[in-house]
This record gives C-alpha cells, structure tokens and sequence, in this order.
C-alpha cells in the first residue's frame, strides 16, 4: 500500500490566468509597441543580467520550465536549443531562425507578438541566439503580414539604436544581428526547411532529413527554426524562474499559452490563458460562449487546420492542452481553436481545408502533389453526395496512403481532417450520398 | 496547369519593360537588403528584390503592381543568378502578381475560418460590384482573388486590399468598402466592427488596465 498519511499533490492549476502572470500584456495593441513603452511594461530590463546567467544555465533553465514549442509540434523547446554545437570545429557560425510565417488556416496569434509586443520577440531571439551560440536571428515573417513586417522592421532599428542589438549586445560583450526576411506567400514555408530554402533565395521545398537543421541548415550551418512564441515567452521565463512557468497547466503542459478562437463563438479573440484549461471555460469566459448556446456546438477543430475535428461531447469539459487533446484523437497545434456550430456545413467545411492543402502542396513528393487535388475532388462530391459509398472507404484509405509518406507533415496535415471527418461524421457523408440517390431509407413512425 | 495565369512575354512587354531598373531609391533599397545576407549569398535577396520590383511596377503603372519577365531579368543579372531560378521564385509564391493586375488586388480570404464566419457574404458583395474572381473590372480598378488564410481568423471573415486588412466584415461593409475605394477615398483599415484588433468584441475580458494606460504588471510579480 502506498503511504497514505502524504498529502495528494495539489492539483494543476488549468485557469483561469490573472493578468499579472500573462506575458503578453499588450496583446491587443491599445498601447504602443515602440520602445520606450515596451520597455515600461518590463522588456529589455537588465538583459545584460539575463545573458550572465550563461549560455549553458540558460539552456537549463528553458529545460526545466517544461516550455514545449509553440508551433503546433510542441517539441520541448530547451532540448532543442541544447542541440546546437557549443564550439564550432570548423569555422562555419550558427543561426537561430524564428518562424513567423504563420499562415495555418485558424492561427493568429504570432501576428499579435510582432505587431503589439515586437520587443519580446526581438529580446527573445538575443537570448535564445546567446543561448544557442548563434551569430544571428533571421525572423521570417509571411509576406502577406505586411504591416507586421513594418513594424518589426522599426522595433529592430529601434534595439539596433539602443545598442540592445548588434555589436556588444546589451553591453555583454557578444555581438549578435537581427535580420527580417520577408516570405511571399507559402504556407510550406512555415516548415522549417523550406523556411531555410527560402531564406536562401529558393523555392519553399522541405529538404530531406538527415542532416536535421542543428548539423547542417541555413547556408549549411548548424541552424536552430523556433516560432515566434517559443522565443518572446522565453525572456519573461528566465525573469521569473522555471518553477513560476511551470505553475501553469497540467503535467507535460506547463505554462502560458496564446490561444485564438474563430469561428462560431459570440466573440472570437485572441487571449492568453493557463494551458490546460477546459475547453468550455476558455470558452465561456474570454468569447462570450457559443452562438446559440452550447446545445448548439457541434465540434471543433482544436489546434488549427492540421488537426483532426472533435465532436462537441467529447470536447466541452477536455483540457486544452497537447495530452488532454491527444488524447481525443486530435491535437493542441498552435491552439487555434476553430468552432463549428449546427448550423454548419461540415463537409463543406473540411472539404475547404482540403482546397487549402492542395493549394498550398509544394508539389515535391508525388502522394501530397497529386493525393492533395485528388482528396479535394472526392471531398467535393461527398460534399454534393455525387459519389458512391464505397468512395468513402477508398478515400479514407488513399488519405492513410498519402499520410508518413512525403518529406514534410503537409501529406499529413492534409490527411487528418478527412480522417477526422470519416471517425467523427460517416453518418452524414452517407446521408448525403443516399439522398443524392433518392434512396433514403424513409423512417416512418411506427403505428 | 489550365488554371495557371498567362504570362506576357511578348514584344509589347519587352517594348515596354526591357529598360526596367531601380529608381534611386530604390537602388538604395536594393543594397541595403542585399546586405542582410551573407557575402556571396546575395540569391537570398530575391524574394525580397522581387517584392520592391512590383512595387515599383506598382507606381509605375498606377496599378497594384506585376512582374514583367525583362523586370525578372534584370534582378537575375543584379543578383548573379540565372532567370530560371528567379522565374521559380517568382512563380512559386503567391504574392508576385505574373500578370498585370488593377488599381486595387481585392485578396478575399476564403479558407474555413473565414468560411464559417461569413466569407461567402463577403464574395456576393465583389459579385454585386462586378468583380469577377481571377478578373479585372473594365475600368481597371478591381481585381478580386480568392486567397488562402491570411492569418486572421479571430477577425474573420476578412480581405486584403492591396497592403491593408479590412477585417470582422458583412456584406454590407464589403460593399461599402468597395464603394469607398471606387471614389477614391480610403476606408478605415482594420475591423469594421467596434472592436479593438482581436480582443473580444465589447471590450477585453483580460488586461483591462492597458485599455487606459501603459501598466507595468511587474508591481504584482510574486
């Protein structure tokens, strides 16, 4: 028998978060992202203290604050800053990349950071760069975020001018660069190689791996790709300690989170909460509930367009993290969380995620070049119920066969809802079908 | 490839275009971008080279700006690199416009958060003002496109007209818009809703100090 006198830990605290533990304090922009504002909210305060606490020790303590990254993978964010050679053998420098070619159908919350709080990002990327023994950042911001471009443009110059950047550093004796790349519209972009083949002047095609980036990435040099929130959280984390972040959130999913809900809520918005928090909380208190009630939800895609869609029951009371989501066959991506209420056409609404796929395919591997086009014309006539039911099967089946057979997670990305559709609404599929045929089973009341 | 756009090169392009280059300051520009990158990895200046070229095709032309093939060219030359790999670039992503355009790129997002939302509303209004998808009006003013999200989901449905977002919209502030634009005024840029960016419509439930001042939260750090 286990000891029965010691106290259960107490349970995690999933929400909701008060204001004095959100990072992101200027997340709607109701006051200036320049400078001197930021740097009244607490950023670059003393960041020369931050970067003595050494690259190393650093590293540490992002490890021990349990910071998963924020771009849908959730990849534990200190170990893969720890991936990078601590001395280069052979001259070439390293390079931190920070992804902010957000374009997954459902995210926004990027967009906030570099348009609102630009600053984070940029003391962010000084501290991960230190960290990870990188001669520069290049952030790569989509193309279409063109406002945000210029305002991360200004708020660079503006670190440049306080010398917070550049030559000697905050005063630290390390020289660092903060360069803005603009993308030009492609959603695979955001995949980490292709956003390195991009920066190099090339067409967003993923490379294969082996070598992963950490060996071999931008230029050849050993290169580390991390979303824009994984780097601006990780200044506040060193300022207030790893057990302050770890405070948040459920074992395995610690910490703050900007979550973005569109869709069929009151008021959509963008907020930050305590990870971990349940789905009908989120809801209810930060988008004034579901339009028509909660009788009226009908599911949810959870975690941006690259996961599969949750159907109402089972998502009301989950924990909005990437166990408790995982757990439902779907996923906490970049907490997108989009909102699907009854009066929604979900076949037409997955089917459009498809176009979006097979718009955005790169076209590299044959099973995503030509899977994506022909996924998205079967969806079409499941939308209609022009097709066959037997389709159904063949269409669940070609989606397991474009899916882990590409280089990049575009094949699967594009894979999943369909499957999540098929799980979740074959009912519905079949209705549509049979009544297409004019063969509806007729249900009559039983005398 | 049926639906892929035409791209003119013909002689009235070349007549046109082929003495293409930078304005001065443009060249300025050119340079500084050219130098964000390492030595002799200037090829990673094309994306954004290929940017600041439509651009100024843009004001050139009084349009929203394209790339004709001698402007590609011209940037292969400055850039040392061959015209079939900056032709690549500019045919892989899609903001290059690789034909002309009119005053104002009507970018309406359709992907499925602008879809729940009302995106289709959006759609009948261009409809009704006679922009056709993939088309030009007749006076030159309008093209529409339907675009893949634009990242704005929590301000859905939404558009980009040339470099600026019109977001929360309805039929009837797209068709307003739209009108605005056509006799040459500017409409308000960002929600057409009363909302402030992405906080909840009605005022933030978070953070309510910062509405009124700039509050430093660290006074409440433990």
């Amino acid at each position: 028998m286990a000891d029965e006198t010691a106290p259960p830990p107490p349970p995690p605290f999933v929400g909701p978060l008060s204001d004095k533990d959100r990072i992101f304090t200027n997340v709607h922009g109701y006051q200036d992202w320049g400078i001197d504002a930021a740097m009244k909210r607490g950023d670059w305060d003393n960041t020369k203290k931050l970067m003595e606490i050494g690259q190393d020790a650093i590293i540490d303590i992002i490890k021990a604050s349990n910071l998963r990254g924020r771009g849908g993978a959730g990849f534990p964010t200190g170990m893969k800053w720890s991936f990078m050679p601590k001395e280069s053998k052979d001259g070439r420098p390293s390079f931190l990349v920070i992804n902010a070619d957000e374009s997954e159908p459902g995210s926004c919350k990027d967009r906030e950071i570099v348009r609102h709080d630009p600053h984070k990002l940029i003391e962010g990327a000084l501290i991960a760069g230190f960290a990870m023994r990188a001669r520069a950042a290049y952030i790569y911001i989509r193309g279409e975020f063109i406002y945000e471009a210029k305002v991360l443009f200004a708020a660079v110059e503006q670190a440049y001018e306080k010398g917070f950047i550049g030559k000697n550093a905050c005063g630290s004796g390390y020289d660092f660069d903060v360069f803005v790349h603009r993308g030009a519209g492609a959603y695979i972009c955001g995949e980490e190689t292709a956003q390195i083949e991009s920066i190099e002047g090339k067409k967003g095609q993923p490379r294969l791996k082996p070598p992963f980036p950490a060996g071999a990435g931008l230029y050849g040099c050993p290169t580390t790709v991390n979303n824009v929130e994984s780097i601006a959280v990780s200044p506040t984390i060193l300022r207030r300690g790893a057990a302050w972040f770890n405070r948040f959130g459920r074992e395995n999913n610690r910490g703050t989170k900007l979550f973005q809900i569109s869709g069929h809520v009151n008021k959509p918005c963008v907020v930050e909460e305590s990870m971990s928090i349940p789905f009908r909380e989120l809801i209810d208190r930060h988008c004034g509930g579901i339009r028509g009630g909660w009788d009226n939800l009908m599911a949810v895609i959870p975690g941006g367009s690259s996961v599969p869609l949750v159907p109402a029951r089972e998502i009301m009371d989950a924990p909005m993290d990437f166990d408790g989501l995982k757990a439902l066959g779907s996923g906490l991506g970049t907490a997108a969380v989009i909102v699907m209420d009854k009066s929604t056409d979900i076949v037409r609404a997955i089917s459009r995620l498809s176009y979006f796929y097979k718009h955005e395919s790169c076209g590299q591997c044959t099973p995503c070049r030509e899977g994506t086009g022909w996924m998205w014309r079967v969806m079409e006539r499941l939308r209609t119920g022009d097709a066959d039911l037997s389709e159904i099967d063949m269409l669940h089946q070609v989606t397991k066969q474009v899916e882990g057979h590409t280089i990049c997670a575009l094949g699967d990305a594009a894979a999943w809802p369909i499957q999540g559709l098929i799980k979740h609404f074959r009912p519905e599929i079949e209705r549509r079908i049979n009544e297409n045929k004019g063969s509806a089973p007729v249900m009559e009341a039983a005398e | 490839m049926a639906d892929a756009v035409h791209i003119p090169d013909e002689a009235e392009t070349r007549a046109r275009w082929g003495a293409f280059e930078w304005t001065a300051e443009n060249a300025e520009q050119a340079k500084t971008v050219i130098a964000r990158y390492p030595a002799g990895r200037q090829q990673s200046a094309v994306m954004p080279l290929l940017d600041l070229a439509q651009r100024q095709v843009a004001a050139e032309t009084q349009t929203n700006g394209w790339l004709p093939v001698p402007v590609m060219e011209y940037i292969g030359r400055q850039l040392d690199m061959p015209y079939m790999r900056v032709y690549e670039v500019a045919t892989f992503y899609t903001m290059y416009n690789l034909a002309p355009v009119g005053r104002y790129h009507v970018q309406v997002c359709g992907t499925t958060p602008c879809m729940l939302r009302g995106s289709d509303d959006v759609f009948s209004a261009c409809k009704n003002k006679g922009l056709v998808k993939g088309g030009t009006t007749p006076d030159g003013l309008f093209t529409l496109s339907e675009v893949e999200c634009l990242g704005a989901c929590a301000n859905a449905p939404m558009v980009q007209i040339n470099d600026d977002n019109f977001e929360d919209l309805t039929y009837d502030s797209m068709s307003a818009i739209l009108e605005t634009l056509a006799t040459g005024g500017q409409p308000k840029i960002g929600p057409q809703i009363d909302r402030q960016t992405s906080a909840p419509e009605g005022g933030p439930t978070t953070l309510k100090e910062m509405v009124s001042e700039n509050h430093d939260y660290r006074g409440s750090w433990a």
